[in-house]
């Protein structure tokens, strides 16, 4: 089998929590054909799954007619994931942190700390239309591997 | 998500097996637990060898279910985590509130 440099995914998905496993299988099928490690891929996929499930949950509050819009960009040292909604946004220095004591027995809030934990570095902001883009990059660099879980 | 249950004298173990995750495993997991404190089994065994992962809401789900137990005055502790489940149970510092056991006699015994 042929390895590709770079692969590239655009999927919009409806608000169905289903969804989740589609966009979960498209990252799968691109980390598999440039050949990246399948414990990478693991990670990866755990953060992917945050950044759609918060969109269709707390963006698109699972409105069916709204859309969830998923770019991949995959390449063997890296990889990026941009997650956009059509949401009302939301303040993200209003997310507690789920590892402070007070809050570890609360049964919500660890979407974003799953995504932050997993990706190398993790951005918010506003998309035109006024959602919310999440957009995250792993580096898979020698010297990044050991530092990043 | 896929379950197995039984009953060790009072103790009831679920197995379960796949992915723990939105809209389908955190459900299911509630309701298994739910089931257990209605047959009157407040001693919960939570078996994870099979499950391959669990997000944030399977987390969430797992922590909640912790919660009803311990307050209808039972206990639920985690049997066999897989080495990403640990990992993850780490990351969220969850390691620091559930009770993990290796293996089901040490489960059982850590009831007792």
């Amino acid at each position: 089998m042929s390895v590709h440099s770079t692969l590239r995914a655009h999927l919009v998905l409806s608000s169905r929590f289903g969804n989740v496993e589609v966009a979960e299988r498209a990252l799968v099928d691109l980390c598999d054909q440039v050949g990246l490690d399948r414990d990478h891929g693991y990670w990866l996929v755990t953060a992917l799954r945050e950044a759609v499930a918060n969109a269709i949950r707390h963006g698109n509050r699972q409105d069916p007619d709204r859309l969830v819009v998923a770019d991949y960009r995959v390449e063997p040292t890296e990889v990026t994931i941009r997650v956009e909604d059509e949401g009302d946004g939301f303040d993200i220095a209003s997310v507690p942190d789920p590892t402070d004591p007070g809050h570890l027995l609360r049964p919500s809030g660890r979407g974003i700390f799953y995504m932050r934990q997993f990706m190398s570095r993790v951005d918010f902001s506003r998309a035109p239309g006024g959602g919310t883009v999440v957009e995250m990059t792993r580096c898979f660099e020698p010297e990044m591997k050991e530092s990043a879980r | 998500m896929k379950s197995e249950i039984r009953d060790v004298d009072d103790v009831r173990i679920i197995e379960l097996s796949g992915k723990i995750t939105i809209g389908a495993g955190d459900v299911k997991l509630r309701e298994l637990v739910e089931n257990a404190l209605e047959n009157g089994q407040k001693k919960i065994l939570v078996d994870l060898a099979g499950v391959t992962a669990i997000d944030s809401s399977g987390i969430g789900e797992m922590v909640a279910c912790y919660t009803t137990v311990t307050k209808r005055g039972g206990q639920l502790k985690l049997l066999r985590l897989s080495p990403k489940i640990n990992d993850i149970l780490h990351v969220t510092q969850l390691i620091t509130v559930f009770d993990v056991l290796d293996n089901v006699q040490e489960g059982l015994a850590a009831f007792k």
